[in-house]
Parts: C-alpha cells; sequence; structure tokens
C-alpha cells in the first residue's frame, strides 16, 4: 500500500482554491433565488390563493419527487431539445436555475410550516388593535415565523454547498470539477478526493457554527 | 355610547345570536353570564368583527354601521374604537410587556416609537409592572400575562374595552389580581363589557348583568336584583348552578 502523499495534498490545496469562490457564488445565488422563490410559494400556499395552489403544489411535488441530478440533466442536456433558444445555456446558468428550483420546492414547506405555526391567537390580537393583514405579517408572523424556519433553512443552505458539486456533472468546473482534472493528471485519486472532502467539510463546519451562534441569538430575545 | 341592533350570527346552520340588540352607555359596566355554547365570546367577537355578523346594525361612539355592508376602511375603524382582551392573553410573542403595550400606538395610531414607549411606561406603572417593561411574555406569570393583556387594550383609548373570560384560564392564585386591575379601570368608569362567571365581580363592580342563552338575551338588570330575584327560570336555574359550583370551591 502506498503512503498518503501529504506533499502532494499541501500543493493542490491552493490550486483547487481557486474554484471555491465558483462554489459559493452558485450556492449564495441559487440560495437568494430559492428563499425569494420559496417565500412566493410559502405565501400561495398559506393565503390558498386560487389558481396558484394547485399549480404550487404541483412544482413542489415534482421537484421534491425528482431526483436534483436528473433536473439538472433535464435543464441542461434536454430543455434545449425543445426550446431552441435555451442552446446557448451554460452549465453554470443551468445549476443554478436547478438548485434555485430544487431546494425552493423544500424550502417553501418549511416556510409555509413555520408561518402556519404562529400561534393563532396572537393574529386575532394584532387585527383586534387595527393592524391590517400586511402589518400582522411584517411586524407579528413573520418574525416568529423566521425564528422558527431559519434553522432550517440554513440546514438548506448547506446541502445546496454540497449540492454545487453536481455541476461538474455539467461540465462546470467548479470545486469538484476541478479536483476531478487535478486527479486525472496525477493519478493521486485518493489525496485529491480527499482533499475537496476536508474542503466541503471545513466549509460545512463553518457553516454550522454560524448556525448556532444565529439561533443563540434569535432565541434570546424571547427568554429575557 | 355603543348601540346593537338585530345582531345576527350562524355558523352553518346553527344560530347562534338570534337578533341581538343592546345598548351601553359610555362608562357603563356590563358582565354577561351565561352557560357556555351560548353564544357570548360570539357577540363579542362580533362587535369588533372577528367574526362576520350575518345581520345587524351597530354604533359604537362616533361610527354607525350596517354589518352587510361594511368596507375594510370601516372594519379597522370599529376595531380601532374597540380593544379586547383574550382568555389566554394573546400577547405578541415576539415582544416586550413594553412594546405589546406600544405596538398598536406606534402601528395604528402612527406615534412615534418614543411618545408610544412614554405611554406604555404610564400604563406599566398603573398596571403594576413598571419592573416587567423588558420582559417577554413567556417569563412573565399567568396573572401577569394578562395585565399586560389589558395594558395594551387600556393604551388603545377604546369607546369599549370587550374582555372575554379574562380570568378563566388563570391559575386561581393570580385571578385577584387582575379582577384588582379591572376594578381600577371600572372605578375610572371606562366603559367595559365583561364576559366573566366570577360572580363577585359582578356583585361588587357591574351596572348591569345580562344573562344569555341560546344566543338570545334571557334577562338582565342590576346585579342586585338579578341576583336575588331572577325573574326567568333558566336565570335562576344557571346562578343555582354557578353559585353552588363557587362555594364549593371556597373552603
Ligand atoms: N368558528 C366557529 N365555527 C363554528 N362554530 C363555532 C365557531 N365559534 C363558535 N362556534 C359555536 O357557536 C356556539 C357559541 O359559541 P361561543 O360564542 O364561543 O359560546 P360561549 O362563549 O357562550 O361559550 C357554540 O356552539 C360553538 O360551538
Ligand atoms: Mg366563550
Amino acid at each position: 500500500m502506498a503512503i498518503l502523499d501529504v506533499g502532494y495534498m499541501v500543493e493542490l490545496l491552493p490550486i483547487l482554491l481557486r474554484y471555491l469562490p465558483l462554489t459559493l457564488q452558485m450556492a449564495a445565488l441559487g440560495m437568494v433565488l430559492a428563499l425569494a422563490l420559496a417565500c412566493a410559494l410559502a405565501v400561495v400556499r398559506v393565503l390558498r390563493i386560487p389558481g396558484l395552489n394547485g399549480a404550487t403544489l404541483l412544482f413542489i411535488s415534482f421537484f421534491r419527487g425528482t431526483p436534483l441530478l436528473v433536473q439538472l440533466f433535464l435543464f441542461y442536456y434536454g430543455l434545449p431539445q425543445i426550446f431552441s433558444a435555451l442552446t446557448q445555456i451554460n452549465g453554470i446558468t443551468a445549476a443554478i436555475m436547478g438548485l434555485t428550483l430544487h431546494f425552493a420546492a423544500y424550502m417553501a414547506e418549511s416556510i409555509r410550516a413555520a408561518i402556519v405555526g404562529v400561534d393563532r391567537s396572537q393574529t386575532e390580537a394584532a387585527l383586534a388593535i387595527g393592524m391590517t393583514r400586511g402589518q400582522l405579517m411584517r411586524r407579528i408572523v413573520l418574525p416568529q415565523a423566521t425564528r422558527v424556519a431559519v434553522p432550517t433553512l440554513m440546514n438548506y443552505f448547506i446541502d445546496m454547498i454540497k449540492a454545487t458539486s453536481l455541476a461538474f456533472t455539467l461540465g462546470v468546473t467548479e470545486l469538484m470539477g476541478a479536483t476531478q482534472k487535478e486527479a486525472a493528471g496525477s493519478f493521486l485519486y485518493f489525496e485529491a478526493f480527499i482533499t475537496v472532502a476536508l474542503l466541503y467539510w471545513g466549509i460545512v463546519e463553518l457553516l454550522a457554527w454560524l448556525q448556532r451562534r444565529l439561533e443563540a441569538r434569535l432565541n434570546e430575545a424571547y427568554q429575557r | 355610547m355603543i348601540r346593537v341592533q338585530g345582531l345576527t350570527k350562524r355558523f352553518g346552520d346553527s344560530l347562534v345570536l338570534d337578533a341581538i340588540d343592546l345598548e351601553i352607555q359610555q362608562g357603563e359596566i356590563i358582565v354577561v353570564i351565561g352557560p357556555s355554547g351560548t353564544g357570548k365570546s360570539t357577540l363579542l367577537r362580533c362587535l369588533n368583527f372577528l367574526e362576520r355578523p350575518d345581520a345587524g346594525y351597530l354604533e359604537v361612539g362616533e361610527l354607525r354601521l350596517d354589518t352587510q355592508k361594511v368596507s375594510r376602511r370601516e372594519i379597522l375603524a370599529l376595531r380601532r374604537c374597540t380593544a379586547f382582551v383574550f382568555q389566554n392573553y394573546a400577547l405578541f410573542a415576539n415582544k416586550t410587556a413594553l412594546e405589546n403595550i406600544a405596538e398598536g400606538l406606534i402601528v395604528v395610531n402612527r406615534w412615534p416609537k418614543a411618545k408610544a414607549h412614554a405611554r406604555a411606561r404610564e400604563i406599566l406603572e398603573r398596571i403594576g409592572l413598571a419592573d416587567k417593561a423588558d420582559a417577554y411574555p413567556a417569563s412573565l406569570s399567568g396573572g401577569q400575562q394578562q395585565r399586560v393583556g389589558i395594558g395594551r387594550a387600556m393604551a388603545a383609548q377604546a369607546e369599549v374595552i370587550l374582555f372575554d373570560e379574562p380570568t378563566s384560564a388563570l391559575d386561581p392564585e393570580w385571578v385577584e389580581e387582575v379582577l384588582g386591575l379591572m376594578k381600577q379601570l371600572a372605578a375610572e368608569r371606562q366603559t367595559m363589557l365583561v364576559v366573566s362567571h366570577e360572580m363577585g365581580f359582578a356583585r361588587d363592580v357591574a351596572d348591569r348583568v345580562i344573562f344569555m342563552e341560546g344566543g338570545r338575551i334571557v334577562e338582565q338588570g342590576p346585579p342586585a336584583r338579578l341576583f336575588s330575584e331572577p325573574r326567568d327560570p333558566r336565570t335562576r336555574e344557571f346562578l343555582r348552578k354557578v353559585l353552588a359550583a363557587q362555594q364549593a370551591a371556597v373552603p
């Protein structure tokens, strides 16, 4: 058995780090878009907006019911065959699109549950003092729903960072794609993939630590 | 002054309020009693449109409305000139005692924050919770939470405060402090419509007691008269049961 080539790993790390920004950009952009879409979907579900509600349910069901990889292939390889305008779609765009829709479907349900979970009597109390529905949402419901939803949403963000590695299957040279190329050149597959694994792990741990601090701060406000 | 005419409410097939007529003078304290499921809460909730009535007219202060032709604005106006105290307090969990009281002043009356907080502090002083200004509801006792609930209603400077069984969710040890605060408000001639089975409170404080059953006002009158010589057999029967239960509860 060969010994672990630590020297190679140390050389590889800075090379891989150059691709980290792309990975994080895809995750960050995907997260922002997914959050916006998820909020819209959740509002449709909470208010049961006629017409849209059924479509929303179908959307959520499809994107939660099929593998992300299948969705990505569908966007990147499948859609351009149907809509010729999409022939120019690049891997990064397709990946962000797929991540957005996939994670929005999951996040919509957590956001909806958090909104619905706010004690109904507080809603009545807010209406009774003369608040409008908008004021009620902004001042009473959403702050409390946020506190409930944040931990779950952070988990989805962490999942999304890991899921960006699938973009490599669309030919995007992000962290995973770069590792694959380097490994193919050096044949040190174990060293290469353990390095990238440690890198993902480190990022996720950092975020998990941030998540714990954020949660502690959000809860603190209710316990004084 | 408040005038209710023909106020009617159905849930599905059941008639929960059957054309209620009611007048309340400024400064009057009214206690509503009656068996559970009789429409007492529904009456209060129709008065501020937490439930939408199926028929009837309402007059509260300057407002006059046909409940079947109200606009959104009129509903907001009606809610602004009534205040509600809930059985389960219903405080805003994300706001401190002070913020709970100031919230309506800031959001609904559009007062500057500093002014609203100053007023909220005065009210906290009056309800005996000045030291709890920065406490969140979760850290307050039931009695303290309900006093904040009443404080929130006081801040609205409403024509009338509607109380829906304000002490019935409380542990017995906290009931007196809440009734005490309500007596204080009554002494200041705050108009109040109180659903409660605290007979002692009704006897000491109410100008008028209303007995409701089956969605109707069966009988009403000053507490001394209604309690000592109820005219309707249903009132008599109800009082007998309630008084027996309350006697049994007192050691
Ligand atoms: N939202 C509702 N939907 C259907 N029925 C209701 C609703 N609220 C109250 N009711 C019914 O209306 C009747 C009167 O209720 P309520 O006003 O709460 O009585 P009370 O306060 O006198 O106990 C009860 O039979 C109750 O079950
Ligand atoms: Mg009731």
